[in-house]
């Protein structure tokens, strides 16, 4: 369960009170509204200036390295996100808490490639990768390490119409609780709860239909 | 990619070189690159290039990718070796100038021979003694990783500056390639950063 309590971010984020239950909760605004602001305080990337954000009881400001265990966030640019020269090489560092011994720590990383169908990856260069193929990637990193939540900043954005369905349907199919901050307004549409961000504020909340509908007459 | 691929670049194959063991590998590569300052004689700088391109021969490394990695050093160290026999001599020139391309080479041969994560593993294992004194032997294997992966990166960001200069009809113009491409360096190390905390790398403590 992710809570906001007063949580305000000087200058980007006026004060918000949430409590998001729900599986799926899309994330909808302009450029620049804050919806990424939004996102990166549910794993504490951006501490609140007041207020405070919890996930399941835990403060995002005290505790941030174990709400961050909690949470995986998958970025917009995968290429930012895998910081190893090879795919295995990166999966495994994700698990290094998780294992401490090296050859389970690759079996693990090994499982989490073939859950996503992507073994014959494994000792690729990630600049040898698709960009489709690197956000797979990126996502499977991310979640080796078995979060309770996935936040995804507008995962879609620099895919192609076939990738994007590919990562759109597989966010979606996910167990993890996950928060999608999107532009792309049929992908939001099939969560459960929508939060329209603008100028700062979440000025709309609620169904997903009346949320899309909410958003394009505003803007 | 061209230039900047000195680092990185792995060639599988099976040679004394790639068998050696990687800690061994870095003590030559580190008792070289000490002894061609310390001694700073042409001769010896000579000397330690001759060995080094027997090593290259050696691991059976291709010459033509050699010269494609190293010839944009080779061209800022003939600047550099004439303004050395200018200001110090001929003999002065060659001592430096031959030692640092046998370091650069000695390097390249390093990283031909060596995987990446068998070197890093190397780093990390060796660091261990010095945890006790406030190094993190993980936290310095990793920068080492981010090195690896990073370089071409930055290659790449480097290509697509030059095309956006050019574009704008800025070919010439060294501000219109640094500044951007500075910025946008700094600009993806900050993202990096982000999603190296994002995932709760480095915060192994609790």
């Amino acid at each position: 369960m992710i809570e906001f309590d007063q949580a305000a971010v000087s200058k980007r984020l006026q004060p918000a009170t949430l409590t998001l239950t729900e599986r799926h909760i899309g994330v909808i605004g302009l450029n620049g509204s804050g919806k990424s602001t939004l996102a990166r305080l549910i794993n504490g990337l951006v501490e609140p200036t007041s207020g405070r954000v919890l996930v399941d009881g835990l403060d995002t400001t005290k505790d941030g390295p174990k709400v961050r265990r909690k949470v995986g966030f998958l970025f917009t640019d995968p290429s930012a996100q895998l910081v190893m020269p090879t795919v295995i090489e990166d999966i495994t560092l994700s698990l290094r808490n998780h294992h401490k011994n090296k050859h389970e720590r690759r079996e693990a990383a090994l499982a989490t490639l073939e859950r996503f169908g992507q073994t014959d990856l494994a000792e690729r260069s990630v600049h040898q990768l698709s960009g489709g193929q690197r956000q797979l990637v990126a996502l499977a990193s991310v979640l080796a390490i078995e979060p309770d939540v996935l936040i995804a900043d507008e995962p879609t954005t620099l895919l192609d119409l076939r990738n994007a369905r590919l990562v759109g349907d597989l966010l979606l199919s996910l167990e993890q609780q996950l928060v999608l901050v999107t532009h792309d307004l049929d992908l939001a549409a099939r969560c459960e709860r929508v939060l329209v961000v603008h100028e700062g504020a979440i000025q709309f909340d609620g169904d997903p239909f009346e949320a899309v509908r909410f958003y394009r007459a505003n803007v | 990619m061209s230039q900047l691929s000195l680092l990185g670049l792995y060639y599988e194959k099976d040679t004394m070189l790639h068998r050696l063991r990687p800690g061994v590998k870095l003590v030559l590569l580190f008792a070289l690159s000490l002894s061609v300052v310390i001694v700073r004689e042409a001769w010896f700088s000579v000397l330690a290039l001759v060995v080094v391109l027997l090593g290259v021969g050696l691991a059976r490394m291709s010459w033509s990718d050699l010269w494609r990695s190293i010839r944009f050093v080779v061209l800022m160290l003939t600047v550099l070796a004439m303004y050395h026999a200018w200001q110090n001599g001929i003999s002065h020139a060659v001592a430096v100038v031959v030692g640092l391309l046998a370091l650069i080479v000695a390097a390249s041969l390093l990283t031909a021979t060596t995987a990446a994560a068998d070197l890093i593993d190397t780093i990390t294992r060796t660091l261990q003694p010095f945890r006790r004194i406030g190094v993190n032997p993980e936290a310095v294997g990793l920068a080492f990783s981010l090195v690896l992966r990073f370089i071409p990166d930055v290659a790449e960001r480097a290509f697509e500056t030059r095309e956006a200069a050019r574009a704008r009809g800025l070919d010439r113009s060294i501000r219109a390639y640094m500044t951007p491409l500075t910025i946008r360096v700094v600009a993806r190390a900050q993202t990096m950063g982000e999603a190296l905390q994002a995932r709760g790398i480095g915060e192994d403590e609790n």
